[in-house]
């Protein structure tokens, strides 16, 4: 049952399994869905990690994804930019479509791809180059020369990520002489500054200190309307504090791969969770 | 029954019995431990500043025997004369010291790019069969007694510059040829070791951003491993300005100023072997060890600078 080119874009996926709600072709991915994951699958050589994951992330809205260590969210979050791509020997399998076209279809550049899907991850990792040059460096690739622009943007990316008032006397200091908190929100600012439809944050806030986690926490809030974000915590207080949707990953037998449990709105899931697996781990039996 | 009440009572005794409490005996070093510790650390001691003792007294020994020299024929005559006479006892190395630096710039010039090119090639390109293939590959490179090449320079090179530009082939350029596939293995492993110290956080976040390969390896890899790429190229120049056996087969060995890609000149270290084997005492042969002296202040302004370099931009990556 393909799709319908019009509605997906130019690249229908391959499959599409009974999914009794997108069956009729003409409707093929609901409207305020960021990304619509169908039946993926998800392999790092021999290992097969992620089994039968279906989930649709919403448009400017908050998705935590939890879960215990090595239950999948980091490798599936690491799916929607294709970032497992620069690891050899990984498979992905099913539907995984961004505003309607298959990301791993045939032909998709990923470089484009990561432009518009943005992604923090758990170490900082500032260029060892000038706070100015880090926030500058995507609007630079993109081609943009013009020094009252390029300021213009490294300034609006700085505020939003609320960093700003911090280093506005000290942009041509190195990226890495900041804290590690300062860092984290400069990563943030430097992916803001290429303006992205979405962003991953993979643990952002387990390796800063809570100062920044708060202000992290705060812009994640202030530019919600503008960027889809989807959040992978082991910190279940903040997955409840900043979340408008959650999923709920497991791993249930050592070696097997992991299935997504539950999904829903984050109120449902961490009040009236309908797995018993979710609530066990929500309320702390495991993991 | 007894016996869980006995197991108890130890661990309330010394509340209860507070007399009881022994003063805890920690064992005092022993005399033979002392002298041992102190013993080793004396040999260690001994042994590294065997290195330091090096370096002062060669260098010492060089300088003192081309002090009378200086003397005979004066300084500048030496450093700045531009005649190699010895029958007429002139001793200006110029020429030496142009040849050295014509076939030391040369190889670095076509050694250091194609050094550095392959430790991009296998540090962010090469999949892991390419590389158990390459890397292996550029470190017997290294391996190579520096003789072969000069006899790879005399049977293969040299004819074929001679056959292309005329004359024997014995020259600047057949120098720079062989010298720059000889400096590769020290430019490219230390420049692979510079590269893979940089985390790999930085090439994802770039490549996040959107950022092609080639973007990431120019934008993000390359300066952040500037340093230890300079290091490494100043060390394969160190390389070639001292390399000695396969020089003096190919350069041609004419003791006199550069005067074009195929005409035979001489290096320091060439014209010192040469004097060496006929270089009777007198101001020959300190004139000899005057440039021996050189070539170790060359050297020894080699890796100061390294030292220079690295200094401060180190620890960027203390994370």
């Amino acid at each position: 049952m393909a799709l319908d080119p019009v509605n997906t874009g130019a690249l229908a996926p391959a499959v599409v399994h009974d999914m009794p709600v997108y069956s009729t072709p003409l409707v093929a991915v609901p409207e305020e869905t960021t990304f619509f994951v169908r039946n993926m699958e998800f392999h790092y050589g021999d290992f097969h990690a992620l089994t039968n994951v279906s989930l649709d992330i919403h448009d400017d809205a908050i998705t935590a994804l939890i879960g215990p260590s090595g239950c999948g969210k980091s490798t599936f979050l690491r799916c929607l930019n294709r970032m497992n791509d620069l690891i050899a020997g990984t498979k992905v399998e099913g539907s995984v479509l961004f505003g309607g076209a298959d990301i791993y279809g045939p032909g998709v550049d990923p470089v484009d791809l990561r432009r518009r899907v943005g992604m923090i991850f758990q170490q900082p990792n500032p260029f060892p180059q000038s706070i100015y040059d880090n926030v500058a460096y995507g609007p630079r690739l993109q081609g943009i020369r013009k020094k009252s622009e390029l300021d213009g943007i490294v300034e609006d990316s700085l505020k939003r990520a609320n960093l700003w008032k911090e280093v506005k006397d000290i942009l041509n200091k190195n990226g890495l002489a900041i804290s590690g908190g300062q860092q984290q929100r400069l990563c943030i600012a430097r992916v803001l500054a290429v303006e992205p439809d979405v962003l991953l944050m993979d643990e952002p806030c387990s390796a800063i200190d809570p100062t920044s986690v708060q202000k992290i926490e705060d812009l994640m809030a202030e530019i919600k309307d503008e960027v889809t974000t989807i959040i992978v915590t082991h910190n279940m207080q903040q997955a409840a504090r900043v979340s408008d949707y959650t999923s709920f990953f497991l791993q249930e037998v050592a070696g097997e791969p992991a299935v997504l449990v539950e999904s829903g709105k984050t109120n449902d899931i961490f009040t009236a969770p309908l797995d018993k697996r979710t609530e066990d781990y929500i309320t702390g039996r495991f993991g | 029954m007894t016996p869980s009440v006995t197991l108890r009572t130890p661990d309330k005794a010394p509340t209860a019995v507070p007399q009881q409490h022994k003063k805890a005996e920690l064992t005092l070093v022993s005399r033979s431990t002392q002298i041992k510790e102190r013993a080793l650390s004396l040999l260690f001691f001994l042994c590294a500043i065997v290195a330091v003792l090096g370096v002062v007294l060669i260098f010492a020994f060089v300088a003192v025997r081309a002090v009378p020299l200086f003397k005979q024929i004066g300084f500048l005559n030496f450093i700045a004369g531009t005649k190699w006479s010895v029958a007429n006892s002139q001793f200006g190395v110029v020429p030496f010291i142009v040849g050295s630096v014509v076939v030391t710039a040369g190889a670095l010039a076509i050694g250091a790019p194609l050094a550095i090119l392959t430790a991009l090639f296998l540090s962010e390109i090469a999949g892991p069969r390419a590389r158990a293939v390459i890397r292996p590959a550029v470190e017997l490179l290294a391996g190579i007694p520096s003789v072969v090449y000069g006899f790879f320079g005399v049977t293969v090179v040299a004819p074929l510059v001679g056959r292309m530009f005329g004359g024997a082939g014995f020259g600047p350029l057949t120098a720079w040829i062989v010298l720059s596939i000889m400096i590769v293995p020290t430019i490219s492993m230390l420049s692979e070791d510079a590269l893979d110290s940089i985390p790999m956080g930085i090439r994802e976040a770039s490549f996040a951003m959107g950022a092609t390969q080639w973007q990431t390896i120019y934008k993000v890899v390359l300066p952040a491993a500037k340093i230890g790429i300079i290091d490494a190229t100043i060390l394969g120049m160190g390389r070639a300005i001292g390399e000695t056996m396969a020089v003096l087969m190919i350069v041609g060995n004419a003791p006199q100023m550069f005067a074009g890609l195929t005409k035979p000149i001489a290096t320091l270290t060439s014209q010192i072997v040469l004097g060496m084997s006929y270089a009777t005492p007198g101001a020959f042969q300190t004139a000899l060890f005057g440039m021996a002296a050189l070539l170790f202040i060359i050297s020894m302004g080699l890796v100061l600078t390294v030292r220079i370099l690295s200094r401060g931009k180190r620890g960027t990556y203390d994370a």
